[in-house]
Parts: C-alpha cells; sequence; structure tokens
C-alpha cells in the first residue's frame, strides 16, 4: 500500500553528512533591486516579493537605490547592538550548559533582524516579537542584567518566575510579551496598528514570526485583516531556513517566496538579505514609511539562516550538515558589517576587537550583578505567593482561599 | 423603565457604554451595517460609525486576536462570536492569549476585551448552532464566564463585562433572546413584556459579576442553574409542587459560593441543572463546591440534569434538552433520594 504512495514529500537538498546546498535559494546581486517610490500598488512591485534586495556587496561595498547612506556613527552604534545581541548570547548559552538556567535561545546569525529593523522604526511603533528578537528589547533599553534576571526567574524577574527564559515584555521600550505559542503575536499587532489607524494616530505596529509558523492559521488572519482594513504594520517573517528540524520548505517555501504570501491579498512582500544590516534598515524604514503615510501593511521576508542550535534543547547535528551556516551565502550579518565599514575606512579588526572585549565585560558584569538577586540554587527567592496575583485585575476569593491554603501546606498546617 | 427583551438590553447596553466611553468598539461577522443576525448591534453602526462598529472577516481567531491587538493599544473592544459553536477557531487566542497576558507581562499588559457569543439549543440549531460550550472557559484562570437569563441581568452584567479590566466571555442563551422559556416546547411562546425582568432601565446601570441571584426562594429544595434552564426550573418547580429555591448561577466565574451555600443549608437538597453536556461539565464544579460547602446539610446526594453525553442532535433535540419533563423528573427524584 505504502509503496505506491504518490504523495509527494519536500526534502531539504542537505542532510548530516552531506555538502550544505544553497542551490535552491534564489539570489539577486546588490543594489540589482529597483527601490519603487512608497506609494507604488502592490501589483506594480511584485517583483520585489521574488527578488532578493541587497545593499552590501560581496566585495563590501554599499551599492544600489536601497543604500541608506546611514552616517559612520550609526553603523557603529548599529554594530555594537549586534555584537551585544551575540556577547550575550553566547554567555546565556554558557550558563544554560552550567545548568545555572533551564532554557535559552539565541540569535546567532540573525542579530541584523532586529537591530536593523529596530533601528528602523520609531520608539512609538510597537513591536510584537518572536522569542529569537532578544536584539529588540536590548536595542529598546531592557538592561542586561533585567534580561539576564529573566532568564532566572529570579528576585528582579519582570515576569516574576512565571515565564520559561527568554519570554520577556517591556511596556516601557513599546516591545510585547513573548507567548511561546508562535503564531499569535501577529494577528495581536495587526489590531494594535487597527486601533492606532482608529484613534488617529501615526504609530504602526511591527510584528515577527519565522519561516515554519507562518503555517499557523494567526498568520494567514493577520495578512486578512491587515489587508482588509489597511493596517499599518510591519509584519516580518524571519526565513532563518529551519523551524527545529522543520526546513523552510515543509512550511511552504518551496514553490514561492514567503513575501509573496499577500500579493493575493494585495499586500506588497519584500524579500531582502536578512544578513545585510543596510538592506534590513532600508527596506523597513520604506515599509513605515508607507504604512505611516496611510499605504497600509507590507510584508518582509528576511532571508536568513540560524546558525546556532534552535534552543539549549535542541541539536541540529540530528538533522542538518554541521557546516551548514558556513556555507550559507549570506554569510554572518555582524562580519558583512564589520567588513564594510573597515572597507569605507571607519573601522578596524583593533578596533572591533576592543569593542567586542568592552561588551563581552558587560555581559560578564552584568551576570554578576543579576545573581546578587537570586538564582536557581542560592536566594534571595521569590515569594511563591505572588503566583496568585495578576491572574484577574483584582484578585477573586477564591484564590485568594487557594493561595491561604498552599500557605498553611508548606508552612506544615 | 422600559420594555425590552434581551436583544434590546444587550443592544441597548452596547449604546449606553460607547455613549459613554469613546474607547469601545464593536466588531464582528454582521455587526455592522446589518446589525448582527440577533440584531444585538442593530443600528450601533448608523449612530456611531463604521469606524467603531466594524464587519469583521469570518475569522473567529482573528477577531479574538485583532481584539487582544486593540485592547492592547488602548481600546476597549466588544467583539461577537456569531455562536459559541464557533468559538473555537478563536480559542487559542482566548485561553494561551488573552487568558494570560495580565499574569505573564506581570500586569504591564491586559486587554479588556469582552466576547459575547450566543449559546444553547431550543431553537432547531442542531449540533452547530445549540452548544453550550460554557465550562471549556470556566476551566481557564483569567477569564470571567457570564451568561444571563433575562434581559435586565442581560444589560447590567454586559455594562459589567465591558467595563472589566479582565476578559470576559459572555454567553447570550439565544433561546431566551425574545421571550422565557419553561421547557415545554408544546406550548406558544411567550415574550418579555409580562416578565418582571423584562423592566430595564434605559440609561446606565451594572450587575455585579461575581454574584449569583435567587430566582424564585423555596424552603424544600435548591435548583441551581443557570440561563435558560432557570426558567424551565421555575416552571418544574409549580408543575411538580415542590417548594423550590431556583438559584440563577448568573456568572460561573468567579462563582458566589455564599449565595448557593446558603440556599442549600437552607434546603437541605440540591440539584444541579445545564443544558452542556454532563461529563466534566460545570455541574460537575458545583457538585462538588456544595458537598463541600453544605456536607453536613445534606440530606440527600447531589443531583445532576444535564444534556445527554451526546452531540446535539437535531432530530431528538426534545429527547436531548433538559426540558420540563427532564427537570421536573430530576426534581422529583432529589426529593425522593435519602
Amino acid at each position: 500500500m505504502i509503496s505506491k504512495s504518490r504523495l509527494y514529500i519536500p526534502r531539504p537538498t542537505a542532510r548530516p553528512g552531506d555538502e550544505p546546498d544553497f542551490s535552491y535559494l534564489d539570489l539577486s546581486p546588490a543594489g540589482a533591486i529597483d527601490k519603487p517610490p512608497i506609494d507604488s500598488r502592490t501589483r506594480d512591485i511584485e517583483k520585489l516579493s521574488s527578488g532578493l534586495v541587497r545593499v552590501l556587496d560581496d566585495d563590501h561595498t554599499a551599492k544600489g537605490p536601497w543604500d541608506p547612506n546611514l552616517e559612520p556613527e550609526q553603523l557603529q552604534v548599529a554594530l555594537r547592538w549586534m555584537l551585544l545581541n551575540r556577547a550575550l548570547d553566547d554567555r546565556m548559552w554558557q550558563i544554560q550548559r552550567q545548568g545555572r538556567i533551564s532554557f535559552y535561545m539565541q540569535a546567532r546569525g540573525e542579530e541584523a533582524v532586529s537591530i536593523a529593523q529596530g533601528m528602523a522604526l520609531r520608539p512609538g511603533d510597537m513591536c510584537f516579537p518572536s522569542y529569537r528578537n532578544q536584539g529588540l528589547y536590548l536595542y529598546r533599553g531592557v538592561k542586561l542584567v533585567d534580561m539576564m534576571c529573566q532568564c532566572l526567574s529570579n528576585t528582579r524577574d519582570m515576569c516574576k518566575g512565571r515565564q520559561l527564559p527568554i519570554m520577556y515584555h517591556s511596556k516601557e521600550g513599546n516591545v510585547f510579551s513573548i507567548s511561546g505559542n508562535l503564531a499569535t503575536q501577529v494577528p495581536q499587532a495587526v489590531g494594535w496598528a487597527m486601533a492606532s489607524a482608529i484613534k488617529g494616530e501615526d504609530h504602526l505596529a511591527a510584528t515577527w514570526l519565522g519561516d515554519g509558523s507562518t503555517a499557523e492559521a494567526d498568520f494567514h488572519y493577520a495578512l486578512t485583516f491587515a489587508a482588509v482594513y489597511q493596517a499599518p504594520v510591519i509584519l516580518n517573517v524571519v526565513n532563518n531556513q529551519w523551524a527545529i528540524s522543520t526546513f523552510q520548505g515543509t512550511a511552504g517555501g518551496e514553490r514561492r517566496a514567503f513575501a509573496a504570501r499577500g500579493l493575493g491579498l494585495g499586500i506588497p512582500g519584500i524579500r531582502v538579505d536578512g544578513n545585510d544590516l543596510l538592506a534590513v534598515y532600508a527596506v523597513t524604514l520604506w515599509a513605515a514609511d508607507r504604512a505611516r503615510r496611510g499605504g497600509g501593511p507590507t510584508l518582509i521576508e528576511l532571508v536568513t539562516y540560524r546558525g546556532g542550535a534552535h534552543s539549549t534543547s535542541d541539536d541540529p547535528t540530528k538533522y542538518r550538515p554541521k557546516d551548514e551556516w558556513e556555507a550559507f551565502p549570506l554569510g554572518d550579518p555582524v562580519e558583512r558589517l564589520k567588513q564594510h565599514m573597515i572597507s569605507e575606512g571607519h573601522w578596524s579588526d583593533k578596533k572591533h576587537e576592543a569593542m567586542w572585549a568592552e561588551l563581552q565585560a558587560d555581559v560578564h558584569a552584568a551576570w554578576k550583578e543579576a545573581q546578587k538577586h537570586g538564582t536557581m540554587t542560592e536566594g534571595p527567592w521569590l515569594d511563591p505567593a505572588t503566583m496568585f496575583d495578576d491572574v484577574y485585575a483584582e484578585t477573586p476569593p477564591n484564590l485568594e482561599s487557594q493561595r491561604r491554603r498552599m500557605l498553611e501546606v508548606f508552612s506544615g498546617k | 423603565m422600559a420594555q425590552m427583551n434581551m436583544i434590546e438590553a444587550i443592544r441597548s447596553a452596547h449604546d449606553v457604554m460607547m455613549d459613554k466611553d469613546p474607547s469601545v468598539v464593536v466588531l464582528g461577522q454582521d455587526v455592522g451595517y446589518f446589525g448582527g443576525v440577533f440584531r444585538c448591534t442593530d443600528g450601533l453602526q448608523r449612530k456611531y460609525g463604521e469606524h467603531r462598529v466594524i464587519d469583521a472577516p469570518i475569522a473567529e481567531g482573528g477577531i479574538v486576536a485583532t481584539s487582544i491587538g486593540m485592547g492592547v493599544n488602548g481600546l476597549r473592544p466588544v467583539a461577537e462570536i456569531q455562536f459559541a459553536d464557533y468559538i473555537y477557531p478563536g480559542f487559542d487566542q482566548i485561553v494561551s492569549e488573552l487568558a494570560r497576558l495580565r499574569y505573564r507581562s506581570c500586569g504591564d499588559f491586559f486587554s479588556p476585551v469582552t466576547i459575547r457569543t450566543p449559546c444553547g439549543g431550543g431553537i432547531r440549531g442542531g449540533q452547530t448552532h445549540s452548544q453550550s460550550p460554557e465550562s471549556i472557559f470556566t476551566h481557564v484562570s483569567g477569564i470571567k464566564t457570564v451568561m444571563p437569563s433575562n434581559p435586565y441581568d442581560a444589560k447590567g452584567l454586559l455594562i459589567s463585562a465591558i467595563e472589566s479590566d479582565d476578559p470576559v466571555v459572555f454567553f447570550e442563551p439565544k433561546r431566551i433572546y425574545n421571550g422565557p422559556f419553561d421547557g415545554d416546547p408544546e406550548k406558544p411562546g411567550v415574550s418579555w413584556s409580562s416578565h418582571p425582568k423584562g423592566d430595564v432601565p434605559e440609561g446606565y446601570y451594572t450587575v455585579p459579576i461575581g454574584s449569583a441571584a435567587v430566582a424564585m426562594p423555596g424552603d424544600e429544595l435548591t435548583v441551581i442553574t443557570y440561563g435558560t434552564l432557570v426558567h424551565v426550573a421555575i416552571a418544574a418547580a409549580k408543575e411538580t409542587g415542590i417548594d423550590a429555591e431556583v438559584i440563577d448561577v448568573r456568572t460561573m466565574a468567579p462563582l458566589d459560593v455564599k449565595t448557593l451555600a446558603d440556599s442549600v443549608n437552607k434546603t437541605g437538597r440540591c440539584l444541579v441543572a445545564h443544558e452542556a453536556t454532563r461529563f466534566g461539565g460545570y455541574g460537575a464544579e458545583l457538585a462538588a463546591t456544595i458537598q463541600k460547602e453544605c456536607f453536613y446539610s445534606l440530606e440527600a446526594p447531589i443531583g445532576r440534569v444535564a444534556g445527554w453525553d451526546t452531540p446535539y442532535p437535531h432530530a431528538f433535540e426534545w429527547q436531548y434538552f433538559p426540558g420540563l419533563k427532564r427537570i421536573a423528573s430530576g426534581m422529583r427524584r432529589a426529593m425522593e433520594a435519602e
């Protein structure tokens, strides 16, 4: 019976032991894609969803109409934030491996997404991130020590011990709370953007999800509502090729780019080199300007590669070639920006090493500070009685009674 | 005082709140220009405009999700899910997101969404227009679950729900939209005009969430129920001659335990009734609560009358529905039991 199956099963181009093969990835040379006016009709700019907007060329120069012409100081700021993201991830990964936090997820190889897009948005724009957007929280002002205390579920944890590590939130920074359920934030971002339009404000919403979770219904609700109401929202699909072991083809990426998902609804799609900070910044600014002027939503696909494991609970050597990242044609966003800055004459290996060392020291100091607020093995400890708070605006009698009972039991009654 | 049926009372609650609070917006399928398939939002778009009364695509998950986002951005959305039977595509957004947002962000983010949805049977709706899924929601911490049984409560509770900073799932028993129903499908329908709870103030008032009501006082038996069955229980008491006290739960979560327990401690006997299927139903929570609170007052085991544990059958509605005969029989058994 099964031997007769005619069902098509998508397969990645390379498995462990195979030569990495990115021949499936459609690439465009840097500078090759036109930059249309922001009031272009979707039907006139459909090509943006199949090409690949790139600014940084292989020779590290910036090319073409999408070059945002950032000042050297701005580039240095961008590099610094990407490096901080990486330094934090490196340290927290080690800390998890030492058994000192329960779980972690790193953004290795994808740092340009959060940092470039964070820079292109305005502070009043609301971000609805996915779990690999820690760079957004950093960029929008959440301190290293607070990120770490969240991961420790200690007395300074912004989540009071209620959330798995990395599920941050920042009301002050306008970065939403990470849920853990995939893609749920995407239609919520559309609702937030609709409210912004209803109130007559010019704030946008921006939201992120992975290539894998575009299969969720929530993504399609988001596209429909965003298109129907022309909501001022930027929908970002971070196509890092892998969703745990599910390659992007199983999410439906084999025949058409994720950037094209909205075309049927009239939502323009832009496919961009997600490891090119300049291109990501420029494309995001284009979409933000369009939305702010009433042009509605834009879907951006950021083509990148998940350089590390999905999480500390994952072992990617079981399902993909070990050296796949090194073969990824779009490289490493940190290295590419660094080389560009060096080629422009504003940066050097020496300066770079000094910055990296400084940021590692910042991370080291923050970890020392974070542990003072409690670790998994040493106090101070969070008060378990607080677990009954914030279920409702006011704690109802049944929860007060359960709180009392819990305290009785653990005081030996 | 005006005479209103439940539809008019619900519409009036919207009207009062939209007038009082410019952040209140309404969205759902067919709610705008058309005014809703049950007419609960009729006239609101004409009065408040299409930016506040919004016709939504047919995507319950999208309606709930966008409501959450609107709530986070300072609006106070009232979303209509056209039938409770169609709420499931929005279930993940309600359970994993709406209910937990305040908790997971320690109060930094919350979304004061009210989700209205017509529920229950007795309208020849078959399995896709008759369900009573309230216990699925009472099991979720972080949301409040409400089901009124008359126009006065419907308006007062809906205003409370809209004003609440907590999310509320607001079930509307559609069998009694136009008039109370005593559980006998052979009798001609009656309107709310002759019922005291059809007297509804035109303006603002609230019925608090978290308080049950004594719908009919009595001394021999307590019937704890809600929604359409409040009226069936009152009719069954009259038919059987049992001096029953009928308690209308009104808000399943949070539950007003005291009103329920006071009654059972007085009568010593208790019957729990709901339209939803019995196994794992809300009646089990009621029975367990009464057993704990009233153990030494109980003269007989707590009885339960509920929908049978099958999907809702179209052709056998009146064998399935806990109507007059089934409730009356349950009451007699509760009186005979020792």
